[in-house]
């Protein structure tokens, strides 16, 4: 309950901030460093020691049982470490970022986003369940995203951000991807089952896989090579950041999840071919980077990725003394880095200058901070009572058993390096000979007493080093090791050759202190010269490369002409489904038998292709118009030749009056411009037969068995006797399948709005088309003869809608009968005349039409029967038959298809 | 009762339709239309949760014979994630859509296309699914077109034609299937297909289908229409359109190859796989690749589409599950998205992100509100994108498909880039002289929407354990047809 209790009280007090802030001001960085240091104290000092035995704590919550997510967090040496760390420096941290970013408009922000890292951090180290680790993981990544961004008008600023983020987040994917490969090899996300199972998981085939991809997120995020190179861009961020996400923990995260997985993967024999290898590369590549900085931050950021490869070196080794030592090497350099990150901020506060080139004489003006300087370059460079001392002399303990000289002298140049740079910075900015003058404001309590405070523990930590080791280090050796029992640290161990090792390394660091200028030189010009070489250049590289190559795929793909897309979506058709019939029908491909063609089969087969062909070489659109008309009567025909009249008849309707609307606008269009060449294609051709033979032989196949339909007799059956209609096709539309027509009418409906907004309806860019006005001459015999035809194909259409559920007819016909009625007397005399004649508007004849419909379905469920039930009166009248519900719903498609009829035609006249 | 979510929007377009005049009236019933229509989507989940799957034989003609409307738990999932984004986007339209668009029709062809996409949800007909289908196509044509901007009619245009394609497609494999089976309905169909002679027929209409619907839910390589289009009409209709129009498509992918077409699975399922790869990698290139922030989210969407067919493609309960949960996830993630763009183009007048810039200061509540759906589409913790993605490799994973896994993993990395960039682009470069401020306060109606919908959509992730315990349930059950094809033709003969 307290470790939730406790993450979950730094995100509420991460939510307070902006509120704090307007209440507090100027204040708000001070307490709420002072509350959070003291609360460390309090929780991690007093309660936790004094009540819990063996410093291990363990609870979990149900969250996501089935995703195996719980909130599960466990607590042991280790983690303690690792949050004492978080929260001690925290709160410092927190203090001198308030003084820090004191006359920043964003302090408030500042502070939210520090203290949810925080919450986060402290996350990771207390997660008993791997994706609650991989949660506040992520949640680290963000919030170093948005810090390392925070002055986000500079371009620097924002692309150190963004590629901090992608190279961690990428590396977290993968990490994601072995938890998951762990989940699959234990069937759970539980840190602490992996641990009690680890000779079981590490005989699962899968298990080498798994640690490489979590090996690599720990890579990405604790900057090792050939990921470290986002570390030192991310010095964007503000300094107080720097120091404390990345030196003295975020950046530990990778080093923390290798030794949390230690007892795991440690005894993997990829584990000792990798791991060291790579923590020795970043050990001395960083080390050597280094020396080519000039800026303070840039300097510390090679020189963390250094201590970062040590780290990571030594849990390789796995040996119980180099176990031994990652946990003090990790105290020791949190302490000095982040006091030594916290004085080039002070420096950069005072003078406003990082060059370490320029910089010197300062010791007057900052005191204080000249004293935290310089005990924490001590500490780092190694020199006795400090802990950075012992830490040195375990880790060459640790190399010099390996017995391997390669290893050694490696080990060596980056601890000199490391050590000699530490002199640098501690004391050339307060002693060297400045470039220039500068004029340094006086330094505050708030930005010389944190780092102040982190070099005095890095000093007691080393003067009481039983203590140390008793209250921090041992219980975190025991976390990783459980076999390591004894943890013994004192500063003296008599002459033995690792401290003439670390003799050497000071003494080496001393003498680069005076050649420091033309080193930095030298280094820079050297480190310029493979710059193309670096990983850096590599991954920008890459990235570019693939994002080139997604601009130019989508360039090819999205092109922008529809005739292409129609291409490819054609050519896909055909490949797959010739593909799929050729390897899934295996050769056998089973004809229907053949029924001799009739003469008229061959004339309107004949007819519909050649009309085909010409459609798409015409170029008058009168011609297009004719032809396709050509087609649907041909269709027609083919309908009523195959018994079929009602159908015959909708599309004899259809297509007339789809040709009188063609000739009503097109005279409206703009003029035809030939876009295709004049002689086809061959491609084309080829595409189009070969559309068109597929659709064929499907066509074959499929029916070269006869079906076994039960429902066309079910509906031969049941039309009569229980929908009481002669005409099986009426009966299918407005009762057995009313609902398709439903749906058919309410296209219909949509199409007329469609139609309405296309026309009426221009925004934007008002360039509309100018339109010949032409003079139609009027025929007087249409005229009035159209006043005869009129209500007599009125009267007609109706009798076919009342006759439809018997015979031929219906409420589709009907309709279009009665538009085409209605049309033709718009055309003969006026449209507004037909606007007075009718005296409703069409918009509401199609609601209506619709409202029919629907409340016919409708009515049957008064009674109970489900929607589109027929309900019917007792008697029979004459011509109409039985009168039910599915008439009704006939009348309501017959009233929609005239109104949408009437809305497409009235709109047209309009304009 | 289920018949309801199809009737109630349809009667309420037609109301729509009789008061085309008055657009304050239509605006204030939108609203209650909408909260009638999730009302009524929620009451038919809880009855799918307690009673099973529910169907109705409309006309009361008996199955197979009648049309059949079914609701089984996924179908009920999409109705109320479809009537709650109904909700959302019919407030959001009070403070969007403009007089001239609301007189021409905007609410008719709203609800005229919540009653396809229902109606499709519902569908337990092939040739009924294919009206509602139709009815969706022809409503959301108008929409984009709506307006007449010279922008929009080629969008629409381009929109129109690959859709047709996938119609008529689609109707000639249900001519196709007919003549095979002999019945339009699902549930015997399904029984049927499983004696037709020679199998491999039936693989040959069922990759017809699946180009039919991948066409309509944007699959590579058929994709083209909806980067075409999406940016072209008012930010309402394409959050409505990202929200729900591929996804019917996905649904009816979802519904055939788990009920129809699983006797030759190792085929088809590899083909889908292999299609969703493609379709995962191409979006998000295509992504990369814009800087107008409307045709950037267009793009992902198609690259999300990619996941949701992966976890059909897996064909395993628990990738079925997953690909669900995904599908409500990537629904109410991009649709907020969508939201939050038309926010910003409210403020900024832009979707342009060379012009955008600066919203991080002037904005920081707005800004969380695009982190938080920008960040669950990446995949990021403790987020609704993570678990989908999570559940996703785990059945990869142990259906030993590493491959799909590796490939799914590249793109998110592409996701977290291309969001990011519209952070850095839009929310943390300050701003360009040239570009203005339109307004300072943002329209309450725009706004308080979005927020509901990203609060929705974060506890989707906070909240994944019972949202993902119904999508399990859902997979089960699509996962055994026996169980829809009882419900809806009565015992097994």
């Amino acid at each position: 309950m307290l470790l939730p209790g406790y993450v979950f009280f730094l995100i509420l007090l991460s939510a307070l901030t902006p509120w704090l802030y307007r209440w507090l001001r100027g204040r708000t960085g001070t307490l709420l460093g002072l509350l959070i240091l003291l609360s460390a104290v309090m929780l991690w000092g007093w309660w936790l020691p004094s009540n819990i035995q063996h410093q291990t704590l363990h609870t979990s919550f149900d969250w996501a049982t089935q995703l195996g997510v719980a909130f599960s967090f466990h607590l042991d040496g280790l983690s303690y470490l690792m949050a004492v760390l978080i929260t001690g420096i925290g709160g410092l941290i927190i203090m001198y970022g308030g003084a820090y970013l004191a006359n920043h408009p964003s302090l408030p922000r500042f502070l939210t986003i520090v203290l949810l890292f925080m919450s986060a951090m402290l996350g990771v180290v207390l997660s008993g369940n791997a994706l609650l680790l991989f949660l506040f993981w992520e949640l680290t990544s963000i919030t170093s995203f948005l810090l390392i961004g925070f002055d986000h008008d500079r371009p620097n600023a924002r692309a150190g951000a963004w590629q901090a983020l992608l190279v961690t987040a990428s590396g977290g994917l993968a990490m994601l991807a072995g938890f998951a490969l762990l989940y699959i090899t234990s069937n759970t996300f539980e840190i602490q089952t992996w641990l009690q199972h680890a000779q079981d998981i590490q005989q699962h085939p899968l298990a080498p896989a798994a640690f490489i991809l979590i090996l690599i997120g720990a890579m990405a995020k604790s900057a090792q090579f050939p990921f470290h190179f986002w570390l030192p861009n991310a010095m964007e961020a503000p300094t107080p950041v720097s120091a404390y996400l990345h030196s003295a923990t975020m950046v530990k995260a990778g080093v923390y999840l290798l030794a949390r997985l230690f007892p795991l993967f440690g005894s993997l024999p990829i584990w000792g071919n990798s791991v060291p290898l790579i923590g020795m590369i970043t050990l001395t590549g960083g080390a050597l980077l280094a020396l080519g900085q000039t800026d303070l931050k840039r300097i510390l950021a090679y020189t963390t990725v250094g201590a970062l490869g040590g780290l990571v070196f030594l849990l390789g080794l796995g040996t119980p003394i180099a176990i031994k030592a990652m946990p003090v090497f990790l105290l020791a350099h949190a302490l000095y880095k982040g006091c030594l990150f916290l004085v080039a901020g002070g420096i950069d506060h005072a003078v406003h200058n990082r060059n370490i080139t320029e910089l010197g004489g300062l010791s007057k003006a900052m005191p204080y901070t000249a004293l935290a300087a310089v005990l924490s370059s001590l500490a780092m460079v190694g020199l006795p009572p400090f802990l950075g001392f012992i830490a040195k002399e375990l880790s060459y303990e640790s190399i010099l058993t390996t017995g391997d000289p390669m290893l050694t002298v490696l080990a060596v140049i980056g601890f000199v390096a490391m050590a000699g740079v530490a002199l640098w910075l501690g004391f050339a900015p307060f002693w060297a000979k400045p470039a220039r003058q500068f004029h340094p404001h006086a330094e505050t309590p708030p930005l010389y007493l944190p780092p102040l405070i982190l070099a005095l523990c890095g000093l007691l930590t080393g003067i009481a080093p039983q203590t140390t080791a008793n209250m921090l280090i041992k219980p975190a050796v025991m976390a990783i090791s459980p076999q390591v029992s004894t943890v013994k640290l004192t500063l003296w161990h008599g002459v033995t050759p690792y401290l003439l090792l670390s003799a050497l390394t000071v003494l080496l660091a001393g003498a680069m202190y005076p050649l420091r200028h033309s080193l930095i030189a030298l280094a820079t010009r050297l480190w310029n010269k493979v710059r193309f070489l670096g990983p850096a250049n590599l991954y920008n590289k890459a990235l570019e490369t693939i994002l080139a190559f997604a601009a130019w795929q989508t360039r090819m793909l999205q092109s922008g002409y529809l005739r292409f897309y129609v291409l490819v979506i054609a050519l896909t058709t055909i490949a797959l489904t010739t593909y799929t019939a050729w390897t899934r029908l295996a050769g056998s491909f089973p004809l229907p038998a053949w029924t001799a063609p009739r003469f008229y089969d061959y004339v309107l087969t004949a007819i519909i292709i050649i009309a085909a062909i010409t459609v798409t070489r015409t170029t008058s659109r009168l011609a297009t118009i004719a032809m396709l008309g050509a087609i649907g009567y041909s269709i027609a025909i083919l309908f009523m030749l195959y018994s079929a009249p009602d159908l015959s008849m909708v599309q004899f309707a259809i297509e007339t009056l789809t040709v009188i609307l063609f000739v009503l606008v097109i005279y409206r269009l703009p003029k035809f411009i030939q876009r295709t060449r004049r002689i086809p294609n061959v491609s084309d051709l080829i595409i189009s037969l070969a559309s068109g033979g597929l659709m064929t032989l499907l066509m074959l196949l499929v029916s070269s068995h006869a079906s076994e339909s039960t429902v066309s007799d079910f509906y031969s059956r049941n039309s009569l006797s229980n929908a009481y209609g002669r005409n099986i096709v009426n009966v299918i539309l407005v009762d057995f399948r009313g609902l398709d027509t439903l749906g058919e009418i309410t296209v219909l409906a949509i199409a007329a709005i469609g139609v309405l907004a296309l026309i009426q309806l221009t925004l934007g860019d008002k360039e509309t088309l100018s339109i010949p006005q032409r003079k139609i001459q009027k025929s007087i015999l249409l005229e009035s003869s159209a006043l005869y035809m009129t209500p007599l194909l009125l009267i007609f259409s109706i009798f076919l809608l009342l006759r439809g559920h018997n015979k031929i007819g219906g409420g589709f016909v009907g309709g279009l009968v009665a538009a085409s009625a209605l049309m033709l007397y718009a055309i003969a005399i006026s449209p507004d005349a037909l606007r007075k004649l009718i005296s409703i508007k069409p918009r509401l004849l199609v609601a209506s039409g619709l409202f029919i419909a629907l409340v016919s379905g409708l009515i049957g469920m008064l009674w109970g029967k489900p929607f589109m039930t027929g309900l019917w009166l007792p008697q029979t009248f004459a011509v109409i038959g039985k009168v039910g519900t599915p008439i009704l719903f006939d009348v309501g498609v017959y009233l929609a298809v005239i109104g949408v009829v009437l809305w497409i035609l009235l709109t047209f006249a309009k304009e | 009762m289920i018949v309801f979510v199809v009737i109630a929007p349809l009667t309420f377009a037609i109301l729509m339709l009789l008061l085309s005049n008055r657009p304050q009236i239509q605006r204030w019933i939108s609203l209650l239309a909408s909260a009638t229509i999730l009302t009524i989507a929620v009451l038919i989940f809880r009855l799918t949760l307690t009673n099973g799957i529910q169907t109705i034989q409309a006309g009361n003609w008996r199955a197979p014979f009648g049309i059949t409307l079914v609701v089984d738990t996924f179908s009920a999932v999409m109705l109320v994630i479809s009537g709650a984004l109904a909700l959302i986007l019919a407030a959001y339209s009070i403070g969007q859509i403009d007089p001239q668009r609301t007189k021409a029709g905007f609410y008719p062809l709203f609800f005229f296309l919540l009653t396809g996409v229902n109606g499709a949800f519902c569908a337990g007909d092939l040739f009924n699914l294919y009206v509602w289908f139709e009815v969706m196509l022809m409503a959301s044509f108008v929409l984009i077109a709506l307006g007449g901007e010279r922008t929009q009619i080629e969008g629409a245009v381009k929109y129109l034609i690959p859709n047709l394609l996938a119609s008529t497609l689609f109707l000639c494999a249900i001519g196709l299937l007919y003549n095979m089976v002999g019945t339009l309905n699902m549930a015997e169909m399904a029984l049927r297909l499983n004696h037709v002679q020679p199998y491999g027929q039936v693989t040959v209409v069922a990759v017809l289908l699946l180009i039919a619907f991948g066409i309509k839910s944007a699959l590579f390589p058929l994709f083209f229409w909806l980067p075409a289009s999406y940016h072209t009409p008012p930010v309402t209709i394409t959050a409505l359109f990202s929200g729900l129009l591929t996804k019917v498509g996905v649904y009816a992918l979802y519904r055939v190859f788990t009920l129809l077409f699983t006797q030759d699975a190792v085929y088809t399922h590899t083909l889908i796989l292999i299609l969703a790869g493609f379709t995962m990698v191409t979006g998000v290139f295509g992504a990369t690749a814009q800087t107008d922030m409307r045709r950037l989210l267009s793009f992902h969407i198609i690259s999300q589409i990619g996941y949701l067919l992966m976890g059909l493609g897996l064909f395993r309960q628990q990738a079925l599950a997953a690909g669900m949960y995904f599908m409500v996830h990537v629904i109410l993630a991009k649709t907020a998205l969508f939201m939050v763009s038309g926010i910003i183009f409210e403020l900024k007048g832009s979707y342009n992100l060379k012009k955008l810039g600066g919203l991080y200061a002037a904005k920081p509540s707005l800004s969380l509100m695009f982190l938080l759906p920008a960040l669950s589409l990446a995949g990021l913790p403790p987020l609704s994108g993570f678990f989908a993605k999570l559940v996703l490799i785990i059945a990869g994973f142990e259906l030993q498909q590493y491959l799909i896994v590796a490939v799914g993993l590249f793109v998110s990395f592409f996701t977290l880039y291309s969001m990011t960039k519209i952070w850095n682009e839009a929310f943390w470069k300050s701003t360009s002289e040239d570009a203005h401020t339109t307004v300072a306060r943002v329209n309450a109606w725009l706004w308080v929407p979005t927020l509901a919908l990203v609060a929705l959509s974060t506890a989707a992730g906070v909240l994944a354990a019972p949202l993902y315990g119904v999508c399990q349930m859902a997979a089960m059950q699509i996962s055994n047809p026996s169980t829809y094809i009882t419900a809806v033709l009565g015992a097994m003969p």
